[in-house]
């Protein structure tokens, strides 16, 4: 069997694909037209323009449909991610008194500009979310959240201080990619200082993937959808290992 | 007719306490003021500007006072002094000062009568064009119509303030009847207000003057070319709340994010410090005519929306006391709450019919700010979508004052042009569809959502009740508010407070008291 695939609509490999985006183009005859090629110049087959909205200031947003031939090979796919497995509290608890056998002290922030402290809140903080408990919650965890808008500098220099086990990093914002600058700040200024190999470096963010994560230098990354059982318990066994 | 059977007496229950609760402060208000103030202060008196390095003429001079332990008086008193000895007005006084060539304190002081009948002078000249800005507001607003119930509201978020104004122009030709424009997240935590326009902005742009000057100017465009007053606003937050009111009182923005306690809870800055801060901004708000503007939203985004209903009411009832201290009346304070609730919970629509429909019960005057789901937007725009115009159905059923609208792409990015337009024509379909429908409609009595909006406002009237007998301060330090400990003299900006000496002098607000009838 063909381990290649493609879009599917309603039929297998029918390659049918949605498509919405805006043009600094009039809404008539003339835009729709710049629409329908600009989608085949992509490499679409079939295109067809389903809406055409004005958006004013001289732009328009297009709906369309289109087919696109090109297939993925499944066979040849390769994506990191946290392979750890994922356990409640109580077992992290009991993990680390068997494995470690000591408390891990865990420093957080949100970086540099980053204003919002929700994501590293919702790992966090003793309450946690969706009825998941935050790090401070956990017995076998010290933990200290510094909050926002912290400045890399300060987060190692606490980091340090108190001989930390785990650097966890969240960054919201993201436009025009300040995340990145933001974290890989802060990866160099810990390889700097000779800290970066003392310590775990893991972040998260909205936007942030594992695969993201190892490429910018840390040990994990956590995105979207995560909680902190799944931070505790890969920060319970990667310690374990070492 | 929807609307809720509240128990009046539990109201002025509510009331009382919260009353109770901001009326302490009358020894910070009338005893001390802060560096932002007597920054605020100056820019009245004419000084704007910044140093090569880029430090604000008047951060230089209160700076400059505070070094020599002058600033007791007030920074209007030194500045007027040296006007008159040096017969020059307040900008050259502040770029001597800035070139090195002057120092305020070294100067012998003048003529006290001659240095008040100055500063009355110049607090009536700044008084009157703020005064003249806000008639113009009234004027275009009779010319073009009032705003919608709720009015469109949505955000523009480019960091380059040239290419936001052409977002807004767009967002405002498709309907949208308040632009926002999203502040660099980082401008909180700064001490002084940067100075010209932003091209290169993180998360946002600066509130600087210029970048208000340049969206107002925009707005006043497209505003003329619909036929509709567009409104503006911005963010009077952080270290800086009443410079950048003023610099909104000037460039007549219409509305400003003002919070009385968001700065203390959720970006740690004094307690006292962000009280001085917030009553004099909110006084400036309520001299120009300016809607503030509440965060209760903030209190659901990490906490559980229906455990903590009952913070929100509470939070409504102290901002609404603490803006009534400032002379801000009920039909501008834009009280805050949002739509939060979790969309798999059953039910959750009949939730949040609840709460929006004891927030309309308790402030009937208020253009109450209603804000759109973000903590279960995804990356599944479709169903954000779906949630959005379900807060809409919301919005316009209970006749919130303004829709903060929500975006597809709330979790994602901020917001692509496509995105905000697909957002107005969510709602415009939903205000249209439901327009009068919540006058066929009534609730059965001993309904679930009648007895939950009563159980809200129980709630929030015993914990009002619980922080009066304890002490505002004292129930921060001790994590009563959104479960974080503030302590009284921790946080960013303490030592930007002092007291004031007993010959203390600021004409602006002293005027505008007696103005506002305060």
């Amino acid at each position: 069997m063909s381990t290649i695939i493609k879009a599917y609509g309603d039929t297998l490999n029918d390659g049918k694909v949605q498509l919405s985006f805006a043009l600094p183009a009039p809404a008539d005859a003339f835009g729709k037209e710049a629409a329908r090629i600009l989608i085949l110049s992509m490499g679409f087959e079939d295109a067809e323009i389903t809406c055409m909205r004005e958006l004013g200031e001289g732009f328009t947003h297009f709906i369309a449909y289109a087919v696109s031939q090109v297939g993925v090979d499944t066979s040849k796919i390769k994506v990191k991610v946290v392979e750890t497995p994922v356990m409640d509290m109580e077992a992290t608890e009991k993990y680390v008194e068997e494995y470690i056998g000591r408390q891990l002290t865990i420093v957080g922030a949100c970086i540099e500009s980053d204003a919002h402290t929700v994501g590293i809140d919702a790992i966090m903080n003793m309450k946690g979310y969706n009825h998941r408990y935050g790090l401070e919650r956990y017995s076998c965890f010290n933990t200290i959240n510094m909050g926002a808008q912290v400045p890399s500098e300060e987060l190692l220099a606490r980091a340090r201080e108190e001989k930390a086990d785990v650097i966890l990093v969240s960054q919201v914002v993201t436009q025009k990619n300040i995340h990145i600058q933001n974290l890989t700040r802060l990866v160099e200024l810990a390889e700097a200082e000779g800290l970066r190999d003392k310590m775990l470096f893991i972040c998260g963010g909205p936007r942030i993937s594992h695969e993201l994560a190892i490429e910018l230098g840390y040990d994990a990354g956590f995105g979207t959808g995560s909680y902190s059982t799944d931070v505790a318990s890969y920060i319970a066994i990667t310690l374990a290992q070492k | 007719m929807l609307k809720l059977d509240l128990d009046q007496a539990l109201v002025s229950r509510a009331r009382a306490a919260a009353k109770s609760i901001t009326h302490g402060f009358n020894w910070l208000f009338d005893g001390y003021s802060s560096v932002s103030i007597e920054r605020t202060v100056l820019r009245l008196m004419g000084i704007d500007g910044a140093t090569e390095d880029g430090k604000p003429y008047p951060n230089l001079i209160v700076e400059n006072l505070q070094n020599e332990h002058a600033l007791g008086k007030g920074a209007a008193f030194w500045v007027a002094n040296a006007m008159l000895a040096k017969d020059k007005d307040a900008q050259d006084i502040a770029e001597l000062v800035a070139a090195g060539e002057l120092e305020l304190t070294a100067l012998p002081a003048g003529d006290k009568a001659e240095i008040f009948e100055l500063l009355n002078r110049l607090s009536d000249k700044a008084l009157r064009y703020i005064s003249c800005q806000r008639e113009k507001r009234e004027a275009l607003f009779a010319k073009y119509g009032a705003r919608r119930k709720p009015a469109i509201y949505v955000i523009v978020a480019t960091g380059n303030i040239y290419e936001d104004a052409v977002q807004a122009k767009a967002a405002a030709s498709e309907g949208a009847d308040i632009i926002a424009v999203i502040r660099s997240t980082a401008q909180s935590l700064l001490d002084y207000v940067p100075y010209g326009a932003t091209t290169v902005g993180f998360g946002g742009t600066y509130a600087t003057q210029e970048n208000f000057r340049i969206m107002r100017e925009a707005l006043d465009e497209v505003s003329e070319k619909e036929g509709r007053y567009i409104s503006l606003t911005n963010y009077a937050s952080g270290l800086c709340m009443p410079e950048i009111a003023v610099m909104g009182a000037l460039e007549r923005l219409d509305l400003m994010l003002n919070d009385a306690m968001y700065g203390i809870l959720f970006r740690d800055i004094n307690p006292k410090r962000t009280l001085l801060d917030q009553y004099f901004s909110r006084m400036i708000n309520a001299f120009a005519g300016i809607e503030i503007q509440t965060g209760e939203d903030n209190y659901l985004t990490t906490s559980d929306a229906v455990e903590k209903a009952y913070t929100v009411t509470a939070s409504q009832l102290l901002n609404e006391s603490f803006a009534l201290l400032s002379g801000v009346k009920p039909d501008k304070m834009g009280l805050g709450h949002a739509y939060e609730i979790d969309p798999e919970m059953e039910n959750s629509f009949s939730y949040e019919l609840a709460h929006a429909l004891l927030t309309r019960a308790l402030f009937p005057e208020a253009p109450v700010k209603y804000m759109p789901p973000t903590k279960y937007a995804s990356g599944n725009i479709f169903k954000t979508h779906l949630m959005d115009a379900m807060f809409n159905f919301v919005g316009q059923l209970t006749g919130q004052g303004v829709q903060l609208l929500g975006m597809m792409t709330e979790a994602i990015h901020t917001p692509h042009l496509v995105d905000r337009s697909l957002a107005i024509e969510n709602a415009k379909y939903l205000f249209t569809a439901v327009k009068d429908l919540g006058e066929s409609l009534e609730l059965a009595p001993d309904s679930f959502i009648q007895k939950r909006a009563i159980s809200v406002l129980n709630e929030a009237t015993q914990y009002l009740e619980k922080i009066a007998a304890e002490g505002l301060f004292s129930a921060m330090a001790k994590g009563d508010f959104a479960e974080i400990k503030r302590p009284e003299n921790g946080g960013k900006g303490l030592d930007g407070v002092f007291k004031r000496e007993a010959d203390y002098y600021n004409p602006f607000m002293q005027n505008m008291k007696k103005e506002l009838g305060i």
